[in-house]
């Protein structure tokens, strides 16, 4: 391709036909122009005469200048020429493949990205090469096949929430080996990953490589962090350039419902710095409703934050049965839960009756015993809401005869009366210590201190449920904790104290552990894998590289271990996973995550995305020298007196003129006199436009018509055929229409006119007039094609007519449905059942020729 | 083809602020057919004239006795000797008459037209006998006559030219004669000669076109005549121009040097001047006076 001031020419050698346009000047004013005819009676005295020299009246110079300027455009037009012509890269023949990194740092440039990359397969396709594209999130076996192939299927190529994992920059390596690529085209998306280049020097072992990076700024957005009562929100850039203000917005849903930005930070970017950070102090009601962090203005997987309940404080209601005693604060019953829930949750404090209407999420009752009938009532529904009610053992609920014969509603199993005390020095044997958990348990996986012993305990009275209850036991096989649920909420009781009285538990990191596990506090802030060892999570919402939401669907479960610890990848993509009560997000970024801008050899061209895509200009000129040569045409016909001759002129005149006669000729036949139509009962039919029904219709309406007359006291004039868009629709009680395949849908006015008739009582009989083999629904062309030309129609669905509806036994003319078929009719109600007979839109079968008369064959 | 009605309607308005007029008679003698052209000399008429003693030969019915009875002397009541002119007409009907640069103007066929029956009135009231060159329409007197003649002048001719028509033209008439003389030029000399063989004197009117003394034509052109017989095409029609003005005035020459020869009145009439004008010419040529 050879470039000429800023556009390339794919023929260039065609442009030296440019020199033969002032030999075509000369020739074209040399041309005379068409003779003028003129009657002259001196003719009689020109005969004889000769002109002295043969040279003509010159063309005008415009004309001249028009013939030369289309002449030159289709000169220039077939020398191919391309405007942005690409002016660097390989001219490299052979099998291209395209390497995309279609990570989420590519999202947010990501239809450039394709724009670019459409264009390179036109470039391929021109060349004739086979193309093959990799991506590297997602490597899957290389198929050469000619560039037009790939061009539909650019849209699949969305980017992934994740970056190529070790072993897909295997598979991507293996693939790469066995290609035999001619030259390769990378689009990068700018960030750097493992193994990067590794994949650079496989290759580079094929051949050229020419890489596509956009040098826009990527930002990430960290997981936020709750610290001192703010939102803390890290976010990333992967160059350290100039200052910068990223704006954060807080997606959640407000009061109503609606998806709404709650609020928004500034997070401002020191010169040279690749982090920056904002604070957001807001209320917890609203907290608690934000479900995402995203960036403004970017647009990809890194720079959206999910948010699971860690910044979502529960309320926790603590209610101790005894009064705490001045000064004996390690003593009191609640001291160490306080300390254990405190930074996570908020407290409630109060009597059961206070703290209800507040609808904590837990309420806690250490050593409570009973509950009076007041309370008792609203803890019901509470707990049959979700509530979760978490008992501690204690003094008084051993020396209670709480659930001791029958189970208590609010207690998880019935206790044997006293407890029992190990360890002490009043007893024999030693303080027991927490057996390993179970797997059904939801303590599953994490790990007992040595040093937690448990001295003393209620014990559950052995019953045939009691080992569905357990969820934590003591070493020798004594219940430790015990659950049961009622409707969606759930009963715990641990039968131990909550001080440190009766065991040690409540000094260890276990405690908290545990009541983290049973959701009653909820941080996941400093979560490690080890803290979720063992348990499974399920996506529930999962996102996509360009930070969308959808939901899960049937994803297979995760292990707990590996949501922490393992990269986002296919099998894990980032998203909102639970567990039981408790639900986790897990986003693309770690705290610990850092961006780092993809860097490439000086051997390696690097382009930009933002290159104007090439534009081919042949068409554009070709055509506007086809348009200047009819200009021309026209130019030299009016020149030569030849435009519109006399005669020529009057035609058209006259054919205008008759055109417009003819409209409103034609409009009003269509409008006949309205006073008749309101003067007489007419039954009318929908011209559907195919002469044979339109005439059955008519037919059959003709026949109900005289039916009706001979029969009742209605006296139908003759039948009508009603033209949707241009008939008024007022004066028929009636509208028969039948359903073809092929009739035209009415247009928005007639369905508006419709919907008007149907509203001031009027009423359409649809006949899909294949009832008798397609029955009911959608099942045939022509009832599909109810549905499609009933759907704007402003009535409810239509379903089949029940046995006992008033139809059944209104009509006082027949014992029955009288049709072609005895099936079921349909009907669509607006309203109940006894709603006003005119508000009924039924379908019937229609009446046929011979069966015009309503009670005929019976 | 124009309503003869109201092409004597027009005439009729043209001629009407002429008084009317005698057509010079130069052959008292040999004239022949009676007219109201008193000839101060005894002769066949009607006005009394004077009465002469008789003469021997006289027969004796020629005897006025109320006048011979006043003495013993005969004498014989003669009258004054009168006679009509003839005029002949011929106004050319051809195609090339038809034809009018511009459509404000008359075509020259009927300005011609509107001429020839202005005169004809004219001599009509004066009491000449008026008719048609040829022998479709003898010279009349008479109201009737103008209107067979302006029946007569409205018909159109097929013809490109039509040629002047010259025969049976009655011996010491006058004669008026108006076309464009586009045609034959020999075909005006024959008529004229002939005219002059038998002595019959007249007028020659010329009637043109400003587009045909002007020749305002340039470009390419094709020039037709008027049924599109003829055919001349020129690249350059301004180039034209002075050749064709030259074989113009040579033509006119030719007309004015035959009519010298003969006698006969030539006058050229264009019809982008009034009707008026050309009349007035006509009416003092024929009167005897103005020669252009």
């Amino acid at each position: 391709m050879t470039i000429l001031g800023g556009i390339g020419f794919g023929a260039p050698w065609l442009l030296a036909a440019l020199a033969a346009l002032p030999v075509l000047w000369l020739i074209l004013r040399a041309v005379p122009p068409a003779p003028v005819r003129r009657r002259f009676p001196g003719v009689a005295l020109l005969l004889g005469l000769k002109d002295d020299e043969s040279v003509s009246d010159r063309t005008p110079w415009w004309l001249l200048l028009l013939r030369i300027v289309a002449v030159a455009a289709i000169i220039v037009g077939l020398a191919q020429p391309v405007l942005n012509p690409k002016q660097s890269g390989t001219d490299v023949d052979g099998p291209l493949l395209i390497v995309l990194d279609n990570t989420w740092g590519g999202a947010t440039g990501h239809s450039q990205r394709m724009q670019t990359l459409d264009n390179e397969l036109m470039r391929a396709a021109q060349a004739g090469r086979a193309v093959a594209i990799l991506r590297l999130t997602d490597p899957a076996d290389l198929t050469f096949q000619p560039a037009a192939a790939w061009a539909p299927r650019l849209a699949g190529l969305e980017p992934h929430p994740w970056r190529p994992s070790p072993s897909q920059i295997e598979t991507a390596l293996r693939n790469i080996e066995t290609a035999d690529a001619a030259s390769t085209l990378w689009f990068s998306d700018g960030l750097d990953y493992a193994g990067r280049d590794a994949i650079l020097d496989a290759l580079e072992a094929q051949g050229p490589v020419e890489v596509f990076q956009s040098a826009r700024a990527i930002y990430a957005l960290l997981p936020p962090a709750y610290v001192d009562g703010a939102i803390e929100l890290n976010v990333l850039r992967n160059t350290a350039g100039v200052p910068q203000d990223v704006v954060l917005l807080a997606q959640g849903r407000d009061p109503a419902g609606n998806a709404a930005t709650l609020a928004r930070a500034t997070a401002s970017f020191a010169g040279g710095a690749k982090t920056a950070s904002a604070s957001l102090v807001l209320p917890s009601e609203l907290r608690a409703r934000i479900t995402r962090f995203e960036v403004q203005s970017a647009r990809s997987a890194g720079s959206t934050t999910l948010m699971d309940d860690s910044l979502r404080r529960r309320e926790v209601a603590l209610i101790a049965g005894r009064d705490n005693r001045e000064g004996l604060e390690l003593l009191a019953p609640l001291h160490f839960l306080r300390q254990a829930l405190e930074p996570t949750a908020d407290l409630l404090s109060g009597t059961l009756r206070d703290v209800l209407p507040a609808n904590p999420d837990v309420i806690i009752l250490a050593d409570v015993a009973t509950l009076s009938d007041a309370e008792v009532d609203g803890l019901t529904d509470w707990v049959a809401k979700g509530g979760l009610l978490l008992r501690f053992a204690g003094p008084r609920i051993a020396a209670s005869d709480i659930s001791r014969r029958q189970e208590d509603p609010w207690m998880p199993v019935r206790l044997r009366s006293g407890g029992r005390s190990v360890g002490g020095a009043m007893s024999w044997g030693e303080p027991k210590s927490i057996a390993p958990f179970a797997e059904t348990s939801p303590f599953y996986g994490l790990s007992i201190p040595r040093d937690v012993n448990v001295s003393s305990q209620v014990m559950a009275q052995p019953d045939p449920t009691l080992a569905n209850r357990v969820i934590a036991e003591l070493s020798d096989g004594t219940p430790l904790v015990t659950r049961k649920t009622l409707e969606q909420g759930q009963i715990i009781l641990f039968h131990i104290t909550a001080n440190a009285e009766w065991s040690s538990l409540p000094l260890s990191g276990l405690f908290v552990e545990m009541l983290e596990r049973l959701a009653v506090s909820s941080s996941n802030a400093s979560i490690t894998a080890g803290d979720l060892e063992g348990t499974t999570w399920v996506p529930q919402v999962i996102m996509n590289g360009f930070g969308g939401l959808s939901d899960a669907g049937t994803r297979a479960g995760v292990d707990g271990g590996d949501l922490i610890a393992m990269a986002t990848g296919p099998d894990m993509p980032p998203g909102v996973y639970s567990s039981e009560d408790r639900s986790l997000a897990r986003n693309v970024m770690s705290v610990d995550d850092t961006l780092t801008t993809a860097v490439w050899p000086a051997r390696i061209p690097v382009t930009g995305l933002d290159q104007t895509p090439p534009q081919p200009l042949a068409g554009w000129l070709l055509g506007g020298a086809l348009l200047l040569l009819l200009a021309d045409i026209i130019a030299s016909l009016a020149l030569s007196g030849r435009l519109l001759g006399a005669s020529t002129a009057r035609n058209v005149t006259g054919a205008l003129v008759a055109l417009l006669l003819a409209v409103p000729a034609s409009q009003s036949r269509a409008q006949e006199d309205p006073t008749n139509l309101a003067a007489e009962l007419v039954l009318a039919h929908v011209i559907t436009g195919d002469a044979q029904v339109d005439e059955l219709s008519q037919a059959g309406l003709r026949g109900l018509s005289d039916t009706l007359f001979f029969r009742t006291s209605v006296e139908p004039a003759t039948p009508k055929g009603v033209n949707l868009e241009t008939d008024d629709l007022a004066f028929f009680p009636i509208l028969y229409w039948p359903i073809t395949p092929s009739q035209p849908r009415p247009s928005a006015e007639a369905y508006a006119k419709l919907n008007a008739y149907l509203r001031s009582g009027g009423l359409i009989l649809f006949d899909t007039r294949d009832a008798n083999v397609a029955r009911f629904g959608a099942s045939s062309p022509n009832g599909r094609k109810l549905q499609d030309l009933a759907a704007p129609l402003d009535i409810p669905a239509l379903e089949p007519i029940p046995q006992d509806h008033v139809l059944t036994t209104h009509l006082l003319l027949a014992s029955g449905f009288s049709g072609a078929t005895h099936q079921p009719r349909h009907l669509g109600r607006s309203g109940t059942r006894r709603c006003p007979p005119n508000r009924w839109h039924a379908i019937s079968q229609p009446q046929r020729r011979g069966d015009a008369c309503p009670d005929r064959g019976q | 083809m124009i309503n003869p009605a109201a092409l004597r309607a027009r005439s009729e308005t043209e001629a009407a602020s002429f008084p009317p007029l005698l057509a010079r008679a130069e052959h008292l003698a040999g004239a022949v057919l009676l007219g109201e052209h008193g000839r101060r000399r005894a002769g066949i008429g009607d006005d009394f004239w004077q009465y002469r003693p008789s003469q021997t030969g006289d027969s004796l019915r020629m005897i006025d006795h109320r006048r011979s009875a006043m003495g013993d002397q005969n004498f014989v009541r003669e009258r004054e000797w009168q006679i009509a002119q003839s005029v002949m007409l011929w106004c050319d009907q051809g195609a090339s008459m038809r034809f009018s640069s511009i459509d404000d103007l008359p075509t020259k066929a009927d300005r011609a037209r509107v001429l020839s029956l202005a005169m004809a009135i004219l001599l009509s009231r004066a009491g000449e006998r008026v008719g048609l060159t040829g022998t479709r329409l003898p010279p009349r007197r008479g109201n009737a006559q103008i209107l067979r003649l302006a029946e007569y002048l409205s018909e159109d001719d097929a013809a490109e030219y039509s040629p002047p028509e010259h025969r049976a033209m009655i011996p010491s008439a006058a004669a008026l004669f108006v076309s464009d003389f586009m045609g034959d030029i020999a075909e005006v000399q024959l008529a004229l000669t002939k005219a002059a063989n038998r002595g019959v004197r007249g007028v020659l009117l010329q009637v043109l076109d400003p587009s045909e003394e002007s020749f305002p034509f340039t470009g390419r052109t094709i020039f037709e005549s008027m049924g599109g017989g003829l055919r001349h095409e020129t690249l350059k029609a301004n180039d034209l121009r002075d050749r064709y003005l030259e074989r113009l005035a040579e033509r006119k020459e030719q007309l004015r040097h035959l009519c010298a020869l003969t006698g006969w009145h030539y006058g050229v009439h264009h019809t982008d001047k009034s009707a008026q004008a050309g009349l007035l010419w006509l009416y003092q040529s024929m009167a005897g006076g103005a020669r252009t």
